[in-house]
């Protein structure tokens, strides 16, 4: 399982007909209803929708949080159905960079300490975690914060900190569930530059959003309604020539 | 590991002081009520060796220095050494020895010091065969000593410390209520068994004691030694016999003295200093309960509060074997070091006297207290550590 060597079009991720049903009975809540979608190396796709249309969900099984009910997902050519608890520990150490809504901080932890944690789990020797969490807090410019304790930050410094943890370990998936909804506009400018510049290093984004402008950076926007995909369309700025349905 | 275990502890600061102390108080109180439980017992094991277990002792009641009013017992006798003598010769099946006593609280003086109210006591050389009043330097006076009323004695060693603080007291003068007294020998150590010092007295042939001071008339105390422990109560049946005749008392139900078999009210003070002890360790067993509990509950609290953070450390790459590590490093390091201040607490609190008995460690206690409180913290720190561990990523993190 090599997906770090994943080039070109090549689909690193593909969900076929994956349905998630939450509770049971009278009280199931299908949350997804049938998702197949493929999303190519490099690709930088923002995924909107109503509240409650399933998008968190998704998200979800794209980082390997959570399981589906039914359906296939194909990560970088593996079925993680098939894979154990610890490769899929694996998988979100390496390959996955997760930004929450709510930053998700370690509480009482420093900035750095939790810029660390990725590389902690990955047995990247002390002084090498140190320097590299120093150069990711550096790039989001968070470097003079690195002893601050999340409470001790604003929310979008701490947004850019979650930002720092999710892209320090290089995964080539970084998956960003509305990064922006708790911020304020100039806060939400910043963390677009950044998306920026990671897809033109060729990482795959997934970002969700409620903000047109934020979905307008995105090279593809896909809709969600009611746990189905209702459009799927290439902006404007996509650098990329080929099409996809 | 350990390191980041340590910051784990400091991240929780108020959960970690609690659990510290709740594993150290319950240590530290299994350990020192063991020790005070331990300690009084040994007391009592002392007091028996020291007393010796086959010795009766038979002491006149009623009047000071034996004098009885004869008017209800139909007696108008004493117990005086010609009794302890009669009772000597009659060979009893199970008497070895009768020694009579006589005492007194007089000032000894050396040349140089000068002590008040010391406890003096007139005996026979037999005196120094019960128990372990036996002397250590020196010899004891002799029965010609005793016949020939010979200025000779025999001195305790916080005594012959206090007269003479920088010789051997052995072969000098010391004034006994003003007469001068040679010392012969020097009693062994003994163990304080009362409020009074063994050590502080001046022993001397009981004639001597009578010529200068008591007079020819009651002894204090008969001190009877029994053939064997097992002998005891024979004895003390034959001893009364024998006084009854001797006194001539008829009506034995008001007999003019009390034997005193203080071996076996050492018994049985032994016997409930050792449920002194179980019921001390029943205590201690609950403290630790309750301690262990408190440690419990905020292990509990804690786990459930750090779901959520077990979910970002999973969302994170945190495999369940490292989230498991991370509880048992933080819950073990917690335990051992309240364990450990428990400890140091209990061995501080052992120098002091507890309710007027020295606490003597339990050496098994330690490790008892120690395991028991390390097992239930680490336990209950991981046991639901593992189960948040289990659940998805997305499961831990929609916790709140
Ligand atoms: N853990 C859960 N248990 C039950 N229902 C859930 C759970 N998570 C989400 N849902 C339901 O699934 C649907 C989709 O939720 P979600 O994916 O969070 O939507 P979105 O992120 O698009 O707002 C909603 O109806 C929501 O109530
Ligand atoms: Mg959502």
């Amino acid at each position: 399982m090599t997906p770090l060597e994943q080039t070109g079009d090549t689909p690193v991720l593909q969900l076929t007909d994956i349905h998630q049903v939450y509770g049971t009975g009278d009280a199931a809540v299908h949350a997804l209803r049938g998702i197949t979608l493929e999303i190519a190396q490099g690709d930088y796709v923002a995924i909107m929708g109503p509240s409650g249309s399933g998008k968190s969900t998704l998200m979800n099984l794209l980082g390997c949080l959570d399981v589906a009910s039914s359906g296939t997902y194909l990560l970088a050519g593996s079925d993680v159905k098939t894979l154990d608890e610890n490769q899929l520990a694996r998988i979100r150490n390496r390959q996955v960079g997760f930004v929450f809504q709510s930053f998700n901080l370690v509480p009482r932890m420093s900035a750095l300490g939790n810029v660390e944690l990725p590389l902690v789990y990955a047995r990247v020797p002390r002084a090498e975690r140190r320097t590299r969490a120093l150069d990711a807090l550096d790039m989001v410019g968070l470097a003079d914060r690195a002893n601050h304790q999340p409470q001790e930050l604003s929310g979008g410094q701490q947004q850019r900190v979650a930002i720092a943890r999710a892209l320090v370990a290089s995964p080539t998936l970084v998956l960003a569930d509305e990064p922006t909804g708790n911020l304020d506009s100039a806060s939400t400018d910043e963390i677009l530059a950044m998306f920026d510049l990671l897809a033109r290093d060729g990482r795959t984004i997934v970002v969700i959003t409620h903000e047109k402008h934020v979905a307008d950076q995105a090279h593809r926007v896909i809709t969600l309604s009611d746990g189905v995909i209702v459009s799927d369309r290439i902006t404007a700025n996509t650098p990329m020539a080929g099409s996809r349905s | 590991m350990i390191l980041s275990a340590l910051r784990g502890i400091n991240a929780n600061k108020l959960r970690s002081v609690l659990t510290l102390l709740g594993v150290m108080i319950g240590v530290a109180s299994v350990i020192l009520l063991l020790a005070v439980g331990n300690g009084s017992a040994q007391t009592v094991n002392s007091a028996i060796s020291q007393l010796g277990t086959n010795t009766l002792t038979v002491r006149p009641t009623g009047g000071g220095g034996g004098a009885q009013t004869a008017a209800s017992t139909g007696s108008t006798k004493q117990i005086t050494m010609a009794v302890g003598r009669e009772i000597q010769s009659a060979k009893l099946g199970h008497v070895r020895a009768v020694i009579p006593q006589v005492a007194g609280s007089l000032t000894v003086a050396s040349t140089t010091a000068s002590e008040t109210a010391i406890s003096v006591i007139g005996t026979v050389p037999a005196y120094f065969t019960v128990g372990t009043n036996s002397v250590a330097t020196g010899s004891s006076f002799t029965t010609e000593d005793v016949t020939t009323s010979a200025k000779v004695a025999v001195i305790g060693q916080t005594l012959a410390a206090e007269l003479f603080p920088t010789g051997s007291a052995l072969g000098q003068q010391v004034t006994v209520g003003g007469t001068p007294l040679t010392i012969v020998g020097i009693l062994a150590q003994q163990g304080s068994i009362g409020f009074n010092d063994p050590n502080s007295v001046i022993i001397a042939p009981i004639s001597r004691i009578q010529a200068s001071f008591t007079g020819y008339g009651a002894v204090s105390s008969l001190t009877i030694e029994a053939t064997n422990s097992d002998a005891v109560a024979a004895a003390q049946g034959e001893v009364e016999i024998m006084l009854n005749q001797l006194l001539g008392i008829t009506n034995t139900a008001d007999e003019p003295y009390t034997i005193i078999n203080q071996g076996s009210l050492l018994q049985t003070a032994a016997t409930s200093a050792a449920s002194f002890t179980a019921l001390l360790g029943a205590v201690a067993a609950i403290s630790l309960l309750v301690g262990g509990i408190g440690v419990t509950n905020v292990m509990l609290v804690t786990v459930t509060e750090r779901t959520r953070e077990i979910g970002i450390r999973k969302a994170l790459g945190a495999t369940r074997g490292a989230i498991l590590g991370q509880f048992l490093a933080e819950a073990a390091t917690l335990t051992l070091l309240g364990g450990v201040l428990g400890v140091a607490v209990a061995l501080i609190g052992a120098q002091f006297p507890i309710t007027g008995t020295l606490p003597v460690i339990l050496p098994f206690s330690i490790p008892l207290a120690l395991g028991v409180s390390v097992a239930i913290g680490v336990f209950f720190g991981v046991y639901p550590a593992a189960r948040a561990a289990a659940m998805r990523p997305i499961q831990a993190l929609r916790a709140i």
